[in-house]
């Protein structure tokens, strides 16, 4: 399938909204109908033709080539199809997805896969603040797919994370996992301050764990099913996470200062 | 019309009837073998009629740890019944029971389709409100902590429509001991298709029945035609040589693999020959009135 490809002209002045441009909403348009699609920023008027050089091909399969931490809401409400940017991405990649897969080779800014219910989200360098978070005054944040990070996250990654599975490959800023309702998070490389604080329920796997939260206890060591299966689910998206979950595994459960039905795990 | 003759066993010009059934899997594991198959035994036991058991169950095949979700070795156990909402209870009573039970066990789905049957998200509720919700792409589980860990358990499994239940062969020879042989050959044979399953003590059953009886309380009563004592005392469709029958019963998840069971089974029947084993084989049926699949035997020789 040959995809459709924009390429960035030049770095934008402002920030741009690129909601718009996803399979589902483009699917059927011609290159002009494209072209002519207008982006929002500030005041001045901008189109996809004055940023991007558009080379038809399946809307199903969009590829951005070049990227800027000023192109926000890539992939936002994605239903289905693809998307690859061969680049940055700014805030709310993925935000509200819940079907497809979007990948960004370059970093991503804050709110990356937030909200997002389903399809896979794939950040091949790092993200900002508040991965797969919601937004201010909203309940719940990611509820359901796949989000991976090859490197590493902001502050508060998964925070009120309902379903779904994340994964970072490398470290996580402070309070990852905070006020999670339940859903996996996993951190393969250093984590930082107050794991899971507030969680409800749900699953943090940490690979390298700080000091934990007083309010987390001691369920001593397992070796379970589950983390068999999920080992063996994991090992195609990410083999160090396999890894992790095929170890015997230390259980800590809390937050008791919350509901106290969430698990701490890391390596025994 | 003379009887079809294969290596010098008679082969009867008849075709086994066989009814709709619901089906499904389900993958049992444990740590080792030993308690895989222990959980499948147990889930499978008193499952030998719908009749009286309300389902008919048994142990398709053994799964290696290479091919299970978590590694572990496994069992997959087919379980069938006439009805959806029979087979549902009758899945989770016997999850519930018998693998909710066994020591290190795990369940897991092991049908494709869209009807889908409760196991898991039936089960969950033992775990007094500590049971966790996994999901992961398409795939739920619950873990329901116990006291040697947690049961691990997808949420539902496979139900197909399709199923195909009453399969079977009649195996007649001179005495027991020659006929048991011959049973125990074609159980083995029939064993190893995949998607069916043997649901009598080891495959066979010896008290074949006829529908209605001289009594009003039973539906169904021996097979008066096909014992051999009454052979003088009753329209008897056995010949001289012949002093035992036993016979095999099949469920399949398919007709088709209703079809290969029985083809397995009379090609290691023939194999064996009249002198060391069945001198003559049949099938049972209802006239063809009752049930839709016909399974003739002449189109199922070697």
């Amino acid at each position: 399938m040959k995809p459709l490809v924009l390429t960035l002209k030049q770095e934008p002045d402002q920030r741009l909204d690129l909601g718009q441009l996803t399979p589902n909403q483009i699917e059927g348009k011609s290159v002009n109908e494209i072209a002519e699609i207008e982006l929002q920023t500030t005041r001045e008027k901008l189109t996809v033709g004055d940023i991007f050089k558009i080379r038809a091909g399946s809307a199903q399969s969009i590829r951005f080539e070049g990227g800027s931490l000023r192109l926000d809401n890539v992939g936002h409400e994605m239903k289905s199809g693809e998307i690859l940017v061969e680049g940055d991405c700014g805030k709310n990649t993925g935000r509200n997805m819940s079907g497809g897969t979007v990948t960004v080779v370059g970093d991503c800014g804050p709110f990356a896969g937030s909200c997002m219910s389903g399809g896979k989200l794939e950040i091949g360098n790092n993200a900002g603040d508040f991965l797969g978070g919601p937004l201010d005054g909203e309940m719940e944040g990611m509820s359901g797919g796949l989000l991976i990070v090859r490197g590493s996250v902001g502050k508060r990654a998964g925070d009120r994370l309902r379903r779904g599975t994340i994964v970072v490959e490398r470290s996580a800023g402070d309070y990852p996992g905070s006020r999670m309702i339940a859903g996996t998070l996993i951190v393969l490389g250093n984590c930082g301050q107050m794991p899971g604080y507030l969680m409800r329920r749900g699953t943090i796997a940490l690979a390298r764990p700080p000091e934990l939260a007083p309010t987390f206890t001691d369920c001593g060591t397992h070796k379970l099913a589950f983390a068999g299966v999920f080992a063996g689910l994991l090992r195609p998206e990410s083999p160090g996470a396999a890894r992790l979950f095929a170890r015997p595994l230390y259980r800590f459960a809390g937050d008791m200062a919350a509901l106290g039905k969430g698990e701490i795990f890391f390596p025994a | 019309m003379r009887p079809i003759s294969r290596n010098g066993v008679r082969i009867d010009d008849s075709f086994a009837e066989a009814f709709p059934m619901r089906g499904t899997a389900i993958l049992i594991t444990a740590p080792n073998r030993r308690w895989a198959m222990q959980a499948a035994t147990t889930m499978t036991g008193f499952a030998t009629s719908v009749i009286g058991c309300g389902a008919e169950a048994g142990i398709d095949h053994e799964v290696s740890e290479k091919s299970t979700p978590d590694g572990r070795p496994g069992v997959r156990v087919l379980l069938f019944s006439m009805s959806s909402d029979t087979l549902q209870t009758q899945l989770v009573n016997r999850v519930g029971q018998c693998v909710l039970t066994s020591p290190g066990s795990a369940c897991f789905a092991d049908l494709h389709g869209t009807d889908r049957l409760q196991i898991g998200d039936a089960i969950r509720y033992f775990g007094d409100g500590w049971q966790i919700s996994k999901k992961f792409g398409n795939r739920h589980f619950w873990r329901v902590p116990v006291m040697d860990g947690e049961f691990l358990c997808e949420a539902t499994t496979g139900l197909t429509k399709n199923a195909v239940g009453g399969g079977n062969l009649l195996l007649m020879g001179a005495d027991p001991k020659n006929t048991m042989r011959a049973a125990e050959l074609a159980v083995d044979a029939m064993n190893e298709v995949e998607g069916v399953v043997l649901p009598f003590p080891g495959g066979v059953v010896r008290s074949g029945s006829k529908v209605g009886s001289k009594y009003k309380m039973m539906m169904a009563s021996t097979n008066d035609a096909y014992c051999p004592t009454l052979r003088g005392a009753v329209a008897t469709s056995l010949d001289d040589d012949i002093g035992c029958v036993l016979e095999i019963v099949i469920d399949g998840l398919t007709e088709k693999a209703v079809a290969d069971a029985m083809r397995a089974g009379l090609a290691a029947v023939i194999e064996l020959g009249p002198d060391n084993g069945a001198v003559r084989v049949g099938a049972g049926n209802y006239g063809g009135k009752l049930g839709p699949f016909h399974f003739h035997l002449k189109d199922l020789l070697p």
